[in-house]
């Protein structure tokens, strides 16, 4: 499977400044286990020991939050698109 | 009309005319009271639109004093206010702008001992604060005392709106959306990460847009759902926000039942 997962701008430094990366994987954990394969800080960015995603941290699987899916186990298909979206307080 | 004066039957012509809108919905804004907390990038587009919109009380909360890197982006503020306090240079502003409006100045950092104080006889309030502790703050006071909250927030070149309404059963409340804040020092702030200054523009207008609408009772709102504003790749995305039945604030077991302080992560 190959979907692209977009990447928020506070969490560009960690992917060498790309928006957007495609990755392989038939849930979300195996995307994000092939994103942090290639970029190694992306994974404790998003997730902690536990494997589980942040509580400051939001992912949406074609613009549904995968919590109210199956979370980290929640499958994605060829052409689905992964956002990640982190709390920000700026105002 | 009855209950206008001639003036301001001329000042708010192009809404009483709008069937939405009306003389009934002028004379909700007129009596409407907005706390618009954080007088910086997203509280001056937001209430200079409610001021001009002819919200009939308006308070600004902050406690900083204008810096010339504001200036850039904060443009309830000029030149000449800086090292003035915000509230004080915001509510000079709106008064030239419209006489119609109280501005209520309210010169303090809000936190957990003066929350439902400074909230108290507000009918909505506006999120433009610039860090996590205010944020969930707002959000736990307005839950508990049944207050409409009208987030907004902006990194670099996005933003983000929703509109938190504890008086419906449905809605969800930010402790949906994000639980916990983030540790210490591991997210930068806009001082370190920088903001496109027009961005605030953006989401702080779509935030007075919500405030106007609900205190009207117009339309439809942003309960249940976050806009995602990406000004570089100018895109508007809507994701859902549900409620969800474990949130500590507005589960069906609470674990909040008065307003904390969080110390300090980020600015």
């Amino acid at each position: 499977m190959s979907v692209e997962v977009k990447i928020p701008t506070v969490l560009r430094k960690h992917t060498d400044g790309e928006a957007s990366v495609t990755a392989s994987g038939g849930t979300i954990r195996e995307l994000f286990d092939d994103v942090a394969g290639r970029f190694p800080e992306f994974r404790e960015k998003v997730m902690g020991d536990d494997g589980e995603l942040h509580r400051f941290i939001n992912v949406y699987a074609n613009d549904e939050d995968v919590r109210y899916l199956q979370g980290m186990d929640t499958a994605v298909a060829d052409g689905d698109v992964v956002a990640i979206l982190p709390a920000v307080a700026g105002g | 009309m009855r209950d206008f004066t001639e003036e301001q039957v001329h000042r708010y012509a192009r809404h009483i005319i709008l069937p939405e809108v009306g003389g009934a919905g002028q004379r909700k804004l007129l009596d409407a009271s907005v706390l618009v907390v954080g007088v910086g990038g997203l509280g001056s587009p937001a209430a200079l639109y409610l001021a001009a919109a002819g919200v009939g009380t308006i308070g600004l909360a902050d406690h900083d004093a204008v810096d010339i890197t504001n200036l850039q982006r904060q443009i309830l503020h000029t030149t000449s206010d800086v090292g003035r306090q915000k509230a004080a240079s915001g509510a000079e502003t709106i008064e030239a702008i419209n006489p119609d409006v109280n501005v209520v100045v309210i010169d303090e950092r809000i936190d957990a001992s003066n929350a439902f104080r400074i909230l108290d006889g507000f009918d909505v309030v506006v999120d433009g604060s610039d860090n996590f502790p205010t944020r969930y703050l707002l959000n736990d006071a307005c839950y508990l005392l049944g207050k409409p909250l009208v987030s907004g927030a902006i990194f670099r070149f996005e933003g983000q709106v929703t509109v938190f309404d504890p008086r419906r059963e449905d809605s969800p409340c930010y402790r949906c959306l994000f639980r916990s804040p983030p540790a210490a020092g591991s997210v930068p702030n806009c001082e370190q990460a920088g903001v496109f200054g027009v961005l605030a523009g953006t989401i702080g207008t779509i935030q007075a847009t919500e405030v106007i609408k609900l205190v009207c009772g117009i339309g439809e709102g942003l309960v249940g759902a976050l806009l995602l504003y990406d000004a570089l790749e100018t895109r508007f995305t809507r994701v859902r926000v549900a409620r969800d039945d474990s949130c500590p604030l507005c589960g069906s077991s609470p674990e909040i039942t008065e307003p904390i302080d969080y110390q300090e992560f980020c600015g």
